[in-house]
């Protein structure tokens, strides 16, 4: 095919599709084994200085902050973050030095909170460099082609901009229609963690909610880490089968951490702790307010149960749970007076 | 100067603003939704003239009846009373294969044919205001047949001769430049809505030109207020006025906390 332009964007978490066979091949099993282990564990067997890690579900949605928390707590460096609609997930990791570099799809914002003071900081500086721009269909499309094996995906967004040109993307001529076509390159985190409803111990997971990107990214990624909100037989799993949306040969880890979203929205379970997230868009502005926030819920404690704790414990939960079922009214203690 | 309502007391810009972005859209048509005024004005089109606006997010939330404003476009309002709740995938598609009748941004900067941007201020390596990025918006721009774009702030800041970066493509360098781009053919703006006025795209040359100014604005104000030229048409409508009722919607059901619209 004719290429007719190549994106300047660094290529990331690229590998020919020969490879990744060869690798799941090494590498996964499809044996039923107990994976169940500690957020601990699982970040310190799984998750390496370097690597190229994405949450899963969105950005401050169904997002395993279990694990982040202790990718930063175990001062995990260098990471590439493949920010695909990152809110939360990504700002945190960003502002507390962790990812060093990322590929930007969407980072830097709160959504409707606004912009985030400590990714916003730490890319102005330089600090966190944005290796490339994407896009949030572009990335669903990178898991896509990972998780299909194919080195890439054909799309029709790009053409014509800037964020075509800032990624590791190409515009070829289309063989059938002729026309320009952009081809996304396969993505294969080294690893994802994705937060779940339930999960048996061998890593079957079903999801409750929208998926987002979710059915793709645990089975393109290397590695994926499933957190749960509770651990269930396998019975359970084989008397609905189509509710699975996770299949166990894509997990490596099952971590059983319950509200382990928080201060994320956890779909049908619990509402943002929109007071704690205000306290770290707050805190964030500066680096030393970074230190202070990741102090208090980081590094003081060492398992997620002891962090529910400081963020107010069953009575905060249980206001949280009222919230999702739209039994308590919006707030937004993040907004700036007048 | 100022909008005479605004003047008056009877209503502040966003609700305005979301008034007129409600009163684009249609009955019956998709619409692909982002946070803020966007929703907002999604909201409102549905609770009046638009009960069957089927609006659709990016996370994978189709169809839903919202119960309150939602504060990301991948959380659970999104599929509230919804007809599906998928994936990013499927909407995504969706888009690509052509069931996005809108599509609904806001900008930064934008030029004169409508290529929007959301990414950075400056130079891209090392910007002075690193901001969001594309997130959907390039897709939205991409696919959608009609794009509507939200600028509450229009002025020579705003309205620029060329964007630091093209995050979301308008009609590029004009007419057929989408189609040469390989976008899809007859798609791309449609409408753009500022704290001045309404604007459309002519036919020929794909440039912005006025459609309506809202009530007590000037011409000047529209010309003082760009780095480009803006086509002023023979005719020029004076935009529509909310009524008591969309203001109560707004005000009571979409967002009585006033998070997007200020009390």
């Amino acid at each position: 095919m004719e290429v007719l332009s190549e994106g300047k964007g660094q290529l990331i978490g690229w590998h020919d599709p020969d490879e990744a066979r060869e690798w799941v091949f090494k590498n996964k099993s499809r044996a039923l084994k107990d994976k169940t282990m500690s957020a601990k564990e699982a970040v310190s067997k799984f998750v390496n200085d370097g690597d190229f890690i994405a949450s899963g579900g969105f950005g401050h949605v169904r997002v395993s902050m279990a694990i982040i928390y202790e990718i930063i707590r175990q001062k995990k460096r260098n990471l590439t973050l493949a920010a695909k609609v990152g809110v939360h997930d990504i700002d945190i990791l960003i502002g507390s030095g962790c990812g060093s570099r990322a590929e930007v799809a969407y980072a830097c914002g709160h959504e409707l909170r606004g912009l985030s003071p400590a990714s916003r900081r730490m890319v102005e500086s330089g600090q966190c460099k944005v290796v490339a721009e994407m896009s949030n269909g572009g990335y669903q499309w990178r898991f896509l082609a990972g998780m299909m094996g194919v080195p890439f995906i054909p799309s029709r967004n790009f053409l014509g901009t800037d964020i075509g040109n800032y990624s590791s993307s190409k515009v070829v001529k289309d063989p059938f229609s002729g026309k320009p076509i952009n081809l996304i390159p396969a993505a294969y985190p080294d690893v994802a963690f994705i937060h779940v409803h339930r999960c048996d111990i061998y890593g079957n997971a079903q999801i409750d909610d929208i998926r987002a990107l979710d059915f793709e990214l645990s089975r393109c990624a290397r590695r994926s880490i499933i957190t749960t909100e509770e651990i269930v037989d396998n019975e359970l799993i084989r008397r609905e089968p189509w509710k699975t949306i996770i299949p166990f040969f894509v997990v490596d880890a099952v971590v059983e951490v319950p509200y382990g979203c928080h201060p994320c929205e956890m779909p049908g379970m619990y509402y943002y702790d929109e007071e704690h997230i205000a306290e770290w868009l707050r805190l964030s502005k500066t680096s030393e307010g970074v230190d202070e926030y990741l102090q208090k819920y980081v590094f003081s404690v060492d398992n997620f149960d002891d962090y529910l704790e400081i963020c107010g414990g069953v009575r905060k939960l249980n206001y949280l749970k009222r919230r999702e079922s739209l039994r308590e009214p919006m707030i937004a203690p993040w907004r700036k007076e007048g | 100067m100022t909008i005479t309502g605004i003047a008056e007391g009877k209503y502040n810009l966003r609700e305005y603003l979301a008034f007129i972005g409600a009163s684009v859209l249609e009955n019956e048509k998709s619409v692909f939704v982002g946070t803020g005024l966007p929703i907002v004005a999604s909201m409102l089109a549905q609770k009046t003239h638009a009960p069957g606006l089927l609006i659709v997010f990016e996370g994978g939330g189709i169809g839903p009846v919202l119960p309150e404003l939602p504060v990301s476009v991948g959380e659970s309002r999104t599929y509230y009373q919804g007809i599906a709740a998928t994936s990013m995938h499927d909407v995504m598609s969706l888009s690509q294969a052509g069931y996005i009748d809108y599509g609904f941004l806001g900008a930064a900067q934008m030029d004169m044919y409508g290529n929007i941007n959301t990414t950075v201020i400056g130079d891209h390596d090392l910007p002075k205001v690193r901001l969001p990025g594309s997130g959907g918006a390039n897709e939205v721009a991409s696919f959608s047949k009609r794009l509507i774009i939200i600028i509450a702030n229009q002025s020579k800041r705003t309205f620029v001769d060329k964007v630091d970066f093209l995050t979301s493509p308008g009609y590029l360098n004009g007419s057929g430049s989408r189609e040469r781009a390989g976008l899809p053919r007859e798609t791309g703006p449609y409408r753009v809505i500022t704290q001045l006025g309404i604007y459309g795209f002519d036919e020929k040359t794909k440039r912005l030109k006025l459609i309506s100014l809202h009530p007590g604005i000037s011409i000047d104000e529209v010309k003082e207020n760009s780095n480009f030229g803006i086509i002023i048409p023979d005719i020029i409508k004076t935009s529509p006025e909310p009524t008591e009722q969309h203001l109560k919607i707004l005000r009571e059901e979409i967002d009585p906390a006033g998070i997007v619209l200020g009390k």
